[in-house]
């Protein structure tokens, strides 16, 4: 190292560089990232919890799930709450899509109106629908006012009745979502395909079967797999619509919710949570790894 | 975080939405070829669009019109105005005497401008360095921050908070904003547009002898400027919008962003409907202005994946 000192510089920046350049997002990688994910599979067999504990203790935060009635309810919500989702929230945006391409005076307003409850937040969002489905607001007054109802309908105090309360905001906040999704998987349909089908005197309901539907399929498979994924991880929908409560008994509780219940607090147990994320990694595991392959294909 | 995380690859202009069905349109309707609007087909769309609309806007209409009531106007009538009869902003006032709604306003912009920021930095760095030059274990760098996508955020909250706290920085904005400070999906996303620059572009600089920042600020830079618009609208309407994480982190009512801080409201004053309709519009009101003045941006980011659920 004496001579040619210059070229030797440099070429120690041209290999330094490029770390520099990648190392925040290197550090948060690994400490935001990879760390947390270690850390979890070794939290899932321990009983730490926030203020005491993290000793290793087997299997027995598995074990405790076996016996957890409420991690029953809340698979059995989330199944249904992806049973519903699915079939409307892959085949809704789709005939949504379909109304806002044809490009009409005006159409910018209503794709930028009918994706507004996207952007909102779902706090936002499931305060609005309280207000809207509780005891005194407008949904019971209303339909009390025109005779549908005697009484108000516990749509916030009920456990099915809030599920499915919490599947009608997650539908309506999704709507425009996956509309946009579809709307530039539409662009690439054939054109020629609809005009020859139109010329066999086909109609739209039959064109729509028979050309969009087949046209988009990808598109499709990939929107009900984005579904099926969002409707296993739903929290805040839930949490708000029940005050934070789950639901009479807790019973209207989602697995998520139940992983933010033991993250802190009187009930904090960081390994039982940690056991719940190991479940709710599971299965998602699936569904996001075909998501991955989907969307390489669509791209 | 999450949903369409997965789609980097697919960067199609922002025209494969505004214009092309528009473009066919055209040449359609001058040809007067088959399947042209006719007046009946066209009062038919018109009719169904207002429909979707009432459902998609009213809801927050009258969330604003609730806000708008002044505490002499029965709002749990059965069938109540839908006009406020004297509207008042006496409830934004109001639900700031409840509580602190405009600090809390003031935490999620700061926990907001440190995501924007470091999004906006160390993204474009790591996303540069991955797509243009050479070094060692990139390939496996890569492949990490790839497979971080497959992961929903939910899993790992628990040990990101333990990460969090053992920091020191539970109950901290500081420990709300910085987790998702540098998005793996926002460097993969920087990743792939300094991709689509011309290759040639960038060896000439090379030749030139133009040091890996200059390449970054002089050639990079300015062609990446569209994602980068989405990138940090994307991080900032997350930031804004997140209720999970800032919920585990924070502990004292004195630091809640405002999502937390209306569900605090909800949960302890769930009384007066007209507070947190007024709670609810001082959240909703700043995004949807955003959004109507950037929404080219949004429609272009759903369909580039950019999108965080």
């Amino acid at each position: 190292m004496t001579a040619p000192v210059l070229p030797a510089q440099g070429a120690l920046r041209r290999r330094i560089t490029p770390w520099l350049l990648v190392a925040p997002a290197a550090l948060w990688l690994f400490v935001f990232n990879v760390w947390p994910s270690l850390n979890t599979l070794v939290l899932a067999f321990t009983n730490a919890k926030p203020l005491s504990g993290g000793h290793f203790t087997g299997l027995d935060n598995f074990g405790r799930m076996l016996d957890d009635d409420q991690l029953v309810d809340a698979l059995l919500n989330s199944v249904v709450f992806m049973l519903v989702c699915l079939p409307v929230l892959t085949l809704l945006p789709l005939l949504l899509a379909v109304l806002v391409e044809k490009k009409i005076p005006g159409i910018t307003f209503f794709r930028t109106a009918f994706y507004t409850p996207v952007v909102a937040s779902a706090v936002v969002v499931a305060l609005i629908w309280s207000w809207l489905l509780s005891d005194r607001g407008l949904v019971n007054g209303l339909a009390q006012a025109m005779g549908v109802l005697q009484g108000p309908l516990p749509f916030l105090t009920d456990r099915w009745l809030l599920v499915l309360s919490a599947i009608t905001l997650t539908v309506w906040k999704g709507l425009g979502y996956y509309m946009i999704i579809y709307l530039s998987a539409l662009g690439n349909v054939r054109r020629d395909l609809h005009e020859a089908a139109a010329v066999d005197g086909a109609g739209a309901v039959r064109r729509f079967w028979s050309v969009t539907v087949p046209g988009v399929r990808n598109t499709m498979l990939l929107v009900s797999v984005l579904v099926a994924v969002s409707a296993l991880r739903v929290f805040s929908e839930l949490f708000v619509l029940s005050n934070g409560t789950g639901g009479p008994g807790g019973r209207a509780m989602s697995l998520v919710m139940l992983i933010q219940l033991y993250s802190r607090g009187f009930y904090g147990h960081f390994g039982y949570a940690s056991a719940l994320s190991i479940l709710l990694f599971v299965i998602t595991i699936g569904p996001m790894l075909l998501l991955t392959r989907l969307s390489r294909k669509a791209a | 975080m999450a949903g369409m995380k997965t789609r980097e690859a697919d960067v199609r202009p922002a025209a494969v939405i505004a214009a092309r069905p528009g473009r066919h349109e055209g040449r359609r309707r001058r040809r007067g070829g088959f399947g042209s609007t006719g007046p009946g087909e066209l009062a038919l769309r018109y009719a169904l669009l207002l429909f979707v609309l009432a459902i998609t806007v009213l809801p927050f209409l009258w969330q604003l019109s609730t806000s708008l009531k002044g505490p002499y106007e029965d709002v749990f009538a059965q069938t109540p105005s839908f006009i406020p009869l004297q509207p008042t902003l006496e409830n934004y006032a109001r639900v700031a005497d409840t509580i602190p709604v405009w600090t809390y306003a003031l935490n999620s912009v700061i926990v907001a401008v440190i995501v924007v920021g470091g999004n906006a930095v160390g993204a474009t760095l790591a996303g540069f360095a991955l797509a243009r030059l050479e070094f060692r274990g990139a390939k496996l760098l890569l492949v990490l921050f790839l497979s971080t996508l497959v992961l929903p955020g939910e899993v790992t909250i628990v040990s990101q908070y333990v990460t969090v706290r053992g920091m020191g920085l539970a109950d901290t904005l500081l420990g709300v904003a910085l987790p998702g400070a540098i998005g793996m999906l926002n460097v993969l996303l920087m990743r792939t547009a300094f991709q689509a620059i011309p290759k040639e572009m960038d060896e000439a600089a090379v030749i030139d002898g133009a040091t890996p920042w200059q390449r970054l600020i002089r050639l990079g830079l300015p062609n990446v400027r569209g994602m980068l618009s989405v990138i940090t609208i994307f991080a900032f309407i997350g930031a804004w919008d997140d209720f999970l994480w800032p919920l585990i982190v924070l502990n004292d009512p004195k630091n809640f962003t405002l999502t937390v801080g209306l569900q605090y409201l909800n949960g302890t004053f769930s009384a007066n409907p007209r507070l947190i309709a007024a709670g609810t519009m001082i959240s909703f009101l700043p995004i949807v202005l955003l959004f109507a003045s950037l929404q080219r941006f949004f429609f272009r980011g759903v369909a580039q994946g950019a999108i965080k659920g």
